[in-house]
């Protein structure tokens, strides 16, 4: 070969790979219109909405790896961003422990006025929420509950075991409508050493218990995609005819819907559960076996905001007699059907 | 033990195999047999807890369906791991790859853009990897270490961390689809399997893989050119990624940033217990193929039965120790 081909064969090489590049560059935009959406935000009412005092709200939650994380994060700042007094000082969102206890440190050296925290794990960052509250500054703990109140001024968050409840009593007054004394149940689990998916468990199986049913074959996915469809592939084989299938988070929902269109499966009815958009639309479509979806919506960081925002400036809930702000909400897991799910698009988060 | 052995590849990458390397071909078929054997056991303990669902078409095509994606990137690893390196970012990059080719620009090209896109960005992360390990002098736990987080981190960016759903009904249909009766998947991964297994046991690429992974010095004074070659294996190894991605992309209809999670760690597993020398060298992708379906079967005997997935990681753990001891059996050197 002679030396000019080879110069020549380099530059059109050269060429290619840029052009490569360029083709890949154009293909990483997710632009689209109307791809956002505003996220769950409350509309507040009454005097509570006008402009108060400033106040600047320390905010700390674990990695966005996950839509219904994401969601939370994201809801968090568009609440906060709806109140021009309202300074929100969020730190970037961490799976490590040590590193969100250093975070909430950070901020209560900032000195702001109120935290809120979405720890990873609530036992682990129990003291640093009690160190918070030590100097001075209220903490809305968000989701994951603290091991002592003395760490927390207001906690709010969902309520798995009534999500496993709802979803459960929801399945058996279905098996009922349909005469079925005894129905085969499948149930897809999210992570099985976490606490939350354990209530979630029990829950549905009480729920199920009471009405003379029980929970036959169980998978637990990592609440991803990929681990959802992989599980219940499985899970299809396992159960050559299922009358229900529960499915713990919509996240993994995508991946389970995915593995039943592999499977031609579609005998049965399915309950999603945290309520993603994408569920909701399949609710809406009624095209497939997903017939309803159990909330545990990460509306909870906006009201969390709203929350903080009101403990800052010393103020009441509307509507409630009292002067302070109650200490403890639970968010109610309603369930999601054809019927209802209008009602219901507004706080549905993008999976 | 093999230095005999690799020596003749060396210095003579083109002929005919050797009386020497057709002895220590069939010195290694006693292991892959214990392999074999394994996998038969465990068919038979899903036969025996499960007659009514094991052997039958549906399950059978499940099991092969759930090994093609992490069984592509096991191919990868295999050519990585022959050649004397490792790779700790094949999850990321199928990971990138999958959001990449799912993002709604490359959506709205179609198919064709969707499919290439997948396999460059793999290719590309591939390549980048290989030239930091040969040209760069990075060591590959590190070099890929740094790919591991910035591919998973970049997905994140890309996708906002959303699940992309594919609408392009297209693309879905192609890849979930079937041909002769067989899915695509499966003829997907057997392609990859034998165009790998072509290329690592009957070209020169393949020999100058195990040539490098036995002693890249005497490789390079045999005349191969080390540095080339070690990128271009790399690259080997991120092009099976983002043919894997497709593939998950294929099952699952969505790109996420959290798909191949743990790839990395469940091909090692599986190219080790297939009896390759993590010390390069030595190793055949027949024995991978064998340690990707005892992984699959296990876990659909598992899900099969009920029972929990902690036992599970259990009987891997158990599985993958096991295999190590027979290595050291079958290499009948003292242990130390």
């Amino acid at each position: 070969m002679t030396e000019q081909s080879l110069h020549r064969r380099r530059f059109l090489l050269g060429g290619a790979a840029v052009g490569a590049g360029a083709l890949l560059t154009a293909c990483t935009s997710n632009q689209a219109p109307a791809q956002e959406n505003a996220g769950a935000n409350v509309a507040n009412a009454g005097d509570n909405s006008k402009p108060g005092t400033p106040v600047t709200i320390g905010f700390s939650a674990p990695a966005a790896d996950h839509g219904w994380m994401a969601a939370m994060t994201k809801n968090a700042r568009a609440q906060a961003g709806k109140f021009s007094e309202v300074t929100l000082n969020a730190t970037e969102g961490t799976n490590d422990v040590n590193q969100q206890i250093s975070q909430v440190e950070t901020l209560i050296n900032a000195k702001v006025n109120v935290l809120v925290i979405l720890p990873f794990d609530g036992k682990a960052l129990t003291a640093a929420g009690q160190q918070a509250m030590d100097a001075g500054i209220p903490v809305i703990n968000l989701d994951r509950v603290f091991d002592t109140p003395l760490a927390y001024r207001t906690w709010i968050g969902g309520d798995n075991y009534r999500m496993g409840v709802n979803a459960g009593s929801y399945v058996a007054q279905q098996m009922k409508a349909k005469n079925l004394t005894n129905p085969i149940i499948g149930e897809v689990a999210g992570i099985d050493s976490l606490p939350l998916t354990q209530d979630r468990s029990r829950g549905f199986r009480d729920a199920l218990a009471r009405q003379g049913f029980k929970v036959g074959p169980r998978v637990s996915a990592q609440f991803t995609p990929e681990s959802g469809e992989q599980q219940t592939s499985n899970l299809l084989q396992s159960a050559p005819k299922l009358d229900a299938l529960w499915n713990h988070d919509d996240d993994q929902g995508v991946g389970v819907v995915a593995a039943l269109s592999n499977a031609n499966r579609s005998e049965f009815v399915m309950v999603g559960g945290a309520g993603s958009k994408n569920a909701m639309n399949l609710i809406k479509a009624d095209s497939g076996p997903l017939k309803a979806t159990v909330l545990y919506s990460p509306s909870m960081a906006s009201s969390a905001i709203v929350l903080a925002r009101l403990l800052g400036q010393n103020k009441g809930v509307g509507d409630f007699a009292e002067h302070e702000i109650p200490s403890e909400i639970t968010t109610y897991s309603a369930v999601v059907t054809k019927e209802n799910v209008d009602q219901y698009l507004d706080v549905g988060f993008d999976s | 033990m093999t230095d005999q052995a690799e020596s003749v590849r060396v210095t003579d990458p083109g002929k005919p195999l050797s009386p020497q390397r057709k002895r220590f071909a069939w010195r290694a078929d006693p292991r892959l047999l214990g392999l074999t054997g394994v996998l038969v056991v465990l068919c038979l303990v899903g036969q025996l807890t499960r007659p009514d669902q094991f052997f039958t078409d549906g399950n059978i095509s499940t099991i092969l369906r759930l090994a093609a994606a992490i069984g592509v990137v096991s191919v990868g690893m295999t050519f990585v791991i022959i050649s004397g390196g490792i790779d700790l970012s094949v999850g990321s990059i199928v990971a990138l790859s999958s959001v990449w080719l799912t993002t709604l620009a490359t959506q709205s090209y179609g198919p064709g853009v969707m499919v290439l896109c997948g396999v460059l960005v793999g290719l590309g992360c591939g390549l980048v990897n290989g030239i930091l390990v040969s040209y760069g002098k990075i060591v590959p736990f590190i070099a890929t270490l740094a790919m591991y987080v910035a591919a998973r981190g970049l997905a994140e960016r890309i996708s906002g961390r959303r699940t992309q759903v594919v609408a392009d009904a297209g693309f879905l249909d192609f890849f979930r689809g079937s041909l002769l009766g067989i899915p695509v998947l499966i003829w997907m991964f057997a392609l990859v399997f034998a165009v790998g297994w072509v290329v690592l046991n009957r070209t020169t690429f393949g020999r100058r893989t195990y040539a490098v992974g036995g002693n890249a010095e005497a490789s390079r004074l045999a005349g191969i050119n080390v540095k080339r070659h070690t990128a271009l294996v790399y690259g080997v190894a991120g092009l099976c990624c983002g043919i894997a991605a497709l593939m998950v992309v294929a099952r699952t209809t969505a790109g996420a940033s959290t798909n191949g999670m743990l790839y990395e760690l469940d091909a090692i597993a599986a190219v080790v217990i297939g009896g390759t020398l993590l010390t390069g060298g030595r190793g055949s992708l027949i024995g991978t193929l064998i340690g990707v379906l005892i992984f699959t079967v296990l876990s659909n005997i598992f899900t099969l039965n009920n029972l929990d997935t902690d036992i599970q990681n259990i009987a891997k753990g158990v599985i993958i120790v096991l295999a190590a001891l027979l290595q050291f059996r079958s290499r009948k050197t003292p242990h130390p």
